[in-house]
Parts: C-alpha cells; sequence; structure tokens
C-alpha cells in the first residue's frame, strides 16, 4: 500500500524527529518570557508528542500492549502527581523526575547490551561507548537525585552526612565504574561487568548527594538535571536517533548552565559544593559580643512602610517555610493602595531550587513585572526607603562571602526574623547590627498579619 | 548514521542549547527545569525502539519500566511547568 510505506518510510520518520526537536527548541526559546512561556511549554510538549508517535511508525517496534502498559503506568502516576505537587514541594518533584528520567536511561542502556550480548557479543564501540557512558550517568543520576529527593522531603536528614576517607571512596567508586567500563570496550563480553557498572555508579550517586547540605540544594539538582539529559544524549548516540540525542542535550544544556548559575550566586565552585559538607556546618557560634540589635514592633514597621515611597520586599526560603507568601502579598495590596511603590529582590539562590522564590511568589498573585532579579535590584536600593527582608539570611549577609542582595544600602532596613540564630552558612549577620536596621521577631507569617493590620488602622 | 555525524549534531544542540537556555531569566528558572525534566523523557523513545526485538521476560519487564518511567517525566514535567507558568501574571 502506497499510504502505509510512506508512513513507515525511515527518512518521514527522520523528518518529524526534526520537526519534533525544532518545537522543543522554540519552546525553549519562548521561556525567556512569563508572557510567552505558557505557549513555549505547549509547543515543547506538541513537539513531544510528534517524536513518540514517530517513533511508533518505525517497522521494527513492535509489542504494542506492553507500550500500552508502561504509557498507562506512567500516565496514571505523573498526572495525579503533577496536579497534586505543592509548589513548595517543587524541589522535590524535579529531582524525583530527574531520577526517573537517569532511571530509565540506565534500565534501556542495560537491556541494549543483554541485548547486543544475546545477538553475537559485544555491539561496535560506536555504540558502546555512549551506551557504556550512559550507563554509568544515569545510574548516578537515579540514585543521587533519590537521594536529593529525600533529603528535600526530610525522609534522610537534610545536614550532610559523611563518612571518614567519603572523597577516597568516591574516586574509588568512579574507578571501578570506569574500570569495568574500559574492560568491555576493550572486549570483553561479560554481562557481570556491566552490573558491576551499574551498582558502583548506583553507591557513587548515594555517596555523592549524602553529604551536600540543604543550602546547596540548588545546585545539586541542577547538575542532576544536567546529569540526565546528557546521559539520554548518550543513550540516543547509542541507538542512533536524533530527536534523542538533540533533546537529551538541549537538557543537558540547561542543567549546565543552572548548576553554573547556581554556584557563582554563592561564589562557590563546583568541585568545593561537591567536596560537600557546607550546609549546616556552624563556622561561628552567632555570638554577638557587645554588639545590640535593635528589635521593632509592628505597629513601628507599620508607620515606616506606610509612610515609605519605595519598599524592596526581600524574601528567603524562612517565609516559605512560614507559608507567608499570601499574608505578604496582602500587605503589599495595602501599600499600594498608599501609593508606595512595592517590589520583590530574588536571590538566584532563595529557595531550594533555581527561581523556586519566583513561584512561590507567582503563587501568591505577585505579578511578574514585580519579581526582581538580584543584578536589577542592587543599583535601585539606596534609593529605597525601606527594605523588608523576610525569613531571608545568608542572602543579605554582607559576611557570606557571595553576591548578595545589598539591603543595607536602603534608607531603612527591618528583618523579620524568628530568632537571632545564624542562617545555613553559620555566619553571624552584620546587617542585624547596622544602625539603620530593625529586627521584629516572631514567626514571618504572624508577624507580616501583625504589621498588615496596623497599616490597615492607619 | 556515524558517530562523526552523531558528535556534530551532539555539539551543535549543545551551543544551541547554551544559546536559547541563557536567555531564560531568574524569574522562570523553576518551570525551565519542569520543562527539561519533561525534555528528557524523550528516553522513552529507546525503550519505543528496543522493546519489539527484545525477548525475555526480563528484558521486557524492564523496558516497561523505563517506559513507564520516560511517561512520568513527560505527562508529569509538561504539566506541571503549564501549572506553574500559568500562574504567572501580570498586574490586572
Amino acid at each position: 500500500m502506497y499510504t502505509a510505506s510512506f508512513l513507515t518510510d525511515p527518512d518521514f520518520i527522520r523528518i518529524l524527529y526534526i520537526v519534533a526537536f525544532s518545537c522543543f527548541i522554540v519552546g525553549l526559546r519562548l521561556l525567556n518570557h512569563p508572557r510567552t512561556a505558557r505557549k513555549g511549554n505547549m509547543i515543547a510538549a506538541v513537539g513531544m508528542a510528534i517524536a513518540v508517535i514517530a517513533t511508533l511508525m518505525w517497522d521494527f517496534v513492535g509489542d504494542y500492549w506492553l507500550i500500552a502498559i508502561g504509557i498507562a503506568i506512567g500516565t496514571a502516576v505523573g498526572i495525579p502527581a503533577a496536579r497534586s505537587v505543592k509548589m513548595t514541594a517543587m524541589p522535590q518533584m524535579v529531582a524525583l523526575f530527574n531520577g526517573v528520567g537517569g532511571g530509565a536511561v540506565a534500565l534501556i542502556s542495560f537491556v541494549e547490551y543483554r541485548e547486543a550480548l544475546d545477538h553475537g557479543g559485544n555491539p561496535a564501540l560506536e555504540q558502546l561507548i555512549p551506551i557504556l557512558f550512559a550507563a554509568i550517568v544515569g545510574s548516578i543520576s537515579f540514585w543521587g537525585s533519590n537521594i536529593a529527593f529525600g533529603k528535600l522531603q526530610e525522609i534522610i536528614p537534610g545536614r550532610p552526612i559523611q563518612l571518614p576517607g567519603q572523597q577516597f571512596i568516591n574516586i574509588g567508586l568512579l574507578l571501578v565504574a570506569v574500570g569495568c567500563a574500559v574492560a568491555i570496550a576493550a572486549g570483553t563480553e561479560e554481562q557481570l561487568l556491566f552490573i558491576v557498572i551499574l551498582l558502583s555508579a548506583a553507591l557513587l550517586g548515594n555517596m555523592f548527594v549524602l553529604p551536600i547540605g540543604g543550602a546547596d540544594m540548588p545546585v545539586v539538582i541542577s547538575l542532576l538535571n544536567a546529569f540526565t539529559g546528557l546521559s539520554a544524549a548518550a543513550a540516543g548516540m547509542a541507538l542512533d536517533n536524533v530527536a534523542l540525542i538533540v533533546g537529551g542535550m538541549l537538557v543537558g544544556a540547561s542543567g549546565s548552565i543552572l548548576t553554573r548559575l547556581m554556584a557563582d550566586a554563592m561564589n562557590r565552585s563546583i568541585a568545593n559544593i561537591m567536596v560537600g559538607g557546607f550546609g549546616g556546618v556552624t563556622i561561628a557560634a552567632g555570638d554577638a559580643g557587645d554588639k545590640t540589635a535593635r528589635s521593632t514592633d509592628a505597629a513601628s514597621v507599620a508607620m515606616q512602610l506606610a509612610y515609605a515611597r519605595k519598599v524592596v520586599v526581600t524574601p528567603g526560603y524562612g517565609l516559605a517555610v512560614a507559608q507567608a507568601q499570601h499574608t505578604v502579598r496582602e500587605l503589599a495590596d495595602e501599600l499600594e493602595k498608599r501609593g508606595v511603590e512595592v517590589s520583590y529582590a530574588i536571590h538566584p539562590v532563595a529557595g531550594r531550587m533555581p527561581g523556586h522564590m519566583n513561584v512561590l511568589l507567582a503563587e501568591a498573585d505577585v505579578p511578574y513585572e514585580q519579581l526582581k532579579e538580584m543584578d536589577d535590584v542592587n543599583p535601585e536600593l539606596p534609593q529605597t526607603d525601606v527594605a523588608l527582608v523576610i525569613g531571608a539570611n545568608d542572602t543579605v549577609n554582607p559576611e557570606a562571602g557571595m553576591p548578595i542582595i545589598e539591603v543595607g544600602k536602603a534608607g531603612q532596613v527591618v528583618v523579620l526574623k524568628r530568632s537571632m540564630n545564624t542562617g545555613f552558612a553559620g555566619i553571624d549577620n552584620p546587617l542585624f547590627y547596622n544602625e539603620n536596621t530593625a529586627l521584629l521577631f516572631g514567626d514571618a507569617k504572624e508577624s507580616v498579619a501583625a504589621v498588615l493590620a496596623e497599616v490597615k488602622d492607619l | 548514521m556515524d558517530l562523526v555525524t552523531e558528535l556534530t549534531i551532539l555539539v551543535l544542540a549543545a551551543f544551541v542549547g547554551f544559546e536559547v537556555i541563557s536567555k531564560v531569566p531568574n524569574t522562570l528558572h523553576t518551570p525551565l527545569m519542569s520543562a527539561t525534566n519533561a525534555i528528557h523523557g524523550i528516553v522513552l523513545l529507546g525503550g519505543l525502539l528496543l522493546i519489539g526485538e527484545a525477548t525475555g521476560f526480563l528484558d521486557e519487564l524492564l523496558l516497561v519500566i523505563a517506559i513507564a518511567f520516560g511517561t512520568i517525566n513527560i505527562v508529569g514535567g509538561f504539566l506541571v511547568t503549564d501549572r506553574m507558568l500559568e500562574m504567572f501574571r501580570k498586574r490586572d
């Protein structure tokens, strides 16, 4: 039949793959602005549908009922998870999704190797090397992501867990995995070696995320995202599939950029973070010495805010923990009614993953025009009357050794804080002892609500 | 396809990826990451390509799991990204 032969024509299918990866690129391109982002996501989804349908058209693709079972299970898990996940839990969700992708890559490469052995031995090197790479990186990504999920979900303690000689163990595990891979590539035909690769990479994935503390999670999640993408691209090379190569590589690029941005935002090298042990380790004991911090009350803060011209709210993860986003937005609305200009200064590592704080505020109906990036807001701070810091510490700490939101340059600084404890970095914050800083102690949500009530009464 | 052609595609894709994604603002980094979660669900294709010729219960089982994993990525990833992006609104 003419139509049937045209549909299963390899070149037709390959052209559909080109359409599919073009959709991915255009979709990602549209993610550069909140106005077009939603359309971009939909275009990428259409690209994915085209890629899947095109693949089903290959004449050697079969076992349709098994495929249907797999897709049905995935859909049954994916839809409810995506619908019900809370925005505060997005980092966990993304970690889990990274892991699932890495797991799929590892499984696929394992099966591809087993099938090759059944059909007469090791595949050609140009297939074999990507298979081995995909197996190692996919397995690291799967297990590392599961640990990251466990930490974010607080199933596993968020503090760094370190074994003595951790670095040597990690290097040893990597050597075992790579050594077995080299042995296979050199011609050894042995499934057991492949299993050893998967297992040592799995252990390595566990060991490399366990020592990383909560504050470093944005870097880890980005890195695992890059790993999963790269392993998918490798699987694409092994399977001669252009859509898979390009799709995987786009994710690899995205994850790499985000990893770099997050590390830069903390002024730390990626290697330094991988060595771990940063988050949660107390360096200084928060000793105030002879410095005194000035505390204030809700009524005074309300006065300061209501009579200001320009207020910059600087939220940190503490805001999300206290679930104070909506109350903060109500306060901002109330201030705007009084003619105060309100914006939000968002540090790149505020929250538990890149951009997390923006999503939490968007959920609370904060318009995106008010969400400002660190580099845009810092020059505006000297003209700002009041900087309101809510649940942030390290990201406004001049001694934290990283780029910060320079709230100290604003006319007045009000810090909403639970206690005088130090942040993740464990470094005492000199901002708190500045003359123009006042601290309002208490739960972030209750404090904001109290200030809001006072503003309404003015 | 030979290895060099594939590497060519890989490297070009990397440059396109860096170019396109470096233009995404901080504000949208979380949706970007969940959208890329969905895109790496494309490993689903690997499962589809192998399952027809796979023999034996273990291989088929592993591939069904891989297909399910890939589908979770695709369906869950695009859906949750859409949910997030819907929340980014202009001031009315």
